[in-house]
């Protein structure tokens, strides 16, 4: 499961999702595993001002990521590599920055192989086999 | 026509065999892209999104999102979810693009508001009028896919999800809890009547551009009918009188004159109210 998706991922419990410890998600005993994808300019761009870079900060120190600016959410800096991409679409021998390579590479390349995600409010724990997460809740749950 | 939400739930439904069968027959696979093809034409994504497929089983519609040329404003990022555990095996062995999730879509969508820019559901949203349980109810189920499906998409998103009703009532209750979850919703049926019809619920989230249908989704394009069935809101009780009420009477009389029939003058005694019956 690519980090990008944990970023959007909330407790399944209906009495938890309106509560903000829900929110992200944390990886137990976590393995990762790196994918290489294609460079997706366009994607980036309109995924990032979407992304909870609060919650992406956490994820990455709980997964001892080191690659991520620890000072991070600076708008600044993100709309740097938008505004590279922008060209980028203009003119498609343009290289993209460094910064958009990086994340690309966090975000799309980078996933959970197995382990657990725990929800902060409940401590419900959710199994990811095989980059498969188990989303099935007992009835009684729901 | 057998229906498999008949016989077994689709956890169970979708053994190892099946899925088999389901991602191997040549037939099933046509069908499968015609009817995703179909939907993505209806989602008009214009550029690199963020998609869900709800009931993705081996991601034969997530290979298609996947492959959409850059000229054509792809390649498109899905999260699928499914129930079969089979299916989702088949789907590894595969090694799709997109993150698979094992859950059930009757139990809500656990994604944050705003997430996606479409959703895309192709032969899945009839197994949720089953329910499998005394605890549930398939209205509820509905409601629950329905209520996170419209949280999860961001406004202005799409979602179209191709289902086999099994009969007018189905179509109805399915139709009406994504209505009842704020969707604008339309129903488009490709060869109607026919032994291959197949109905899309097409649904929009927020700020469309309102013409023609209410998801706005048709306009523009060549053989389709629009039927509005909206109710025509309070215009029709404005008009109308009260059953039984003197100008309701009055009004009968002067219908049936209309068609000839024999009718009795009015009178002081016309629809006047009888005392009370002791």
């Amino acid at each position: 499961m690519k980090l990008l998706t944990l970023n959007f991922l909330t407790c399944a419990r209906k009495t938890c999702k309106s509560l903000p410890a829900a929110f992200p998600l944390h990886p137990k005993d976590a393995e990762l595993e790196v994918v290489e994808t294609d460079f997706n300019a366009p994607f980036l761009r309109n995924i990032l001002g979407r992304l909870e870079w609060d919650a992406l900060k956490t994820l990455c120190m709980e997964l001892g990521l080191p690659n991520l600016p620890p000072s991070a959410p600076e708008p600044e800096a993100l709309l740097e590599p938008g505004a590279e991409m922008a060209e980028l679409e203009l003119e498609r021998e343009l290289e993209p920055t460094q910064t958009a390579r990086d994340l690309h590479n966090l975000l799309l390349e980078t996933g959970i192989k197995e382990g657990k995600l725990v929800c902060g409010n409940c401590g419900h724990e959710y199994a990811v086999k095989e980059g498969i997460a188990n989303f099935l809740l007992p009835s009684h749950l729901v | 026509m057998s229906r498999p939400e008949d016989t077994l739930p689709p956890d169970l439904f979708y053994n190892d065999t099946e899925s088999r069968k389901y991602t191997t027959s040549s037939r099933i696979r046509h069908i499968q892209a015609t009817m995703t093809n179909r939907a993505l034409e209806l989602l008009d994504l214009r550029s690199p999104s963020l998609v869900l497929d709800v009931g993705c089983g081996s991601g034969l519609s997530g290979e298609i999102l996947s492959s959409i040329s850059p000229s054509e404003g792809g390649p498109h990022t899905w999260i699928g979810l499914d129930i079969s555990a089979s299916m989702l095996g088949v789907a590894l062995e595969k090694d799709v693009d997109g993150d698979l999730f094992l859950a059930d879509a009757g139990q809500g969508v656990p994604f944050r508001p705003g997430t996606f820019d479409a959703a895309i559901s192709i032969s899945a949203v009839q197994w949720l009028c089953n329910a499998e349980s005394s605890e549930e109810t398939a209205q509820g189920r509905l409601g629950r896919f329905f209520n996170g499906l419209y949280a999860s998409l961001r406004r202005g998103g799409r979602a179209v999800c191709q289902f086999y009703p099994k009969n007018d009532d189905q179509k109805r209750m399915i139709s009406s809890s994504a209505i009842r979850a704020g969707f604008g919703a339309g129903l488009l049926e490709d060869d109607p009547g026919t032994k291959s019809a197949k109905v899309y619920l097409v649904l929009t989230v927020g700020g469309g551009d309102l013409s023609g249908d209410i998801t706005g989704v048709v306009s523009g394009m060549e053989g389709v009918d629009v039927m509005d069935s909206r109710r025509k809101g309070k215009s029709q009780i404005k008009h109308g009188e009260q059953k039984g009420s003197k100008a309701w009477i009055v009004k009968k009389k002067e219908q049936m004159e209309r068609k000839g029939k024999i009718i009795k003058a009015n009178s002081k005694y016309t629809g006047r109210k009888r005392r009370p019956n002791f």
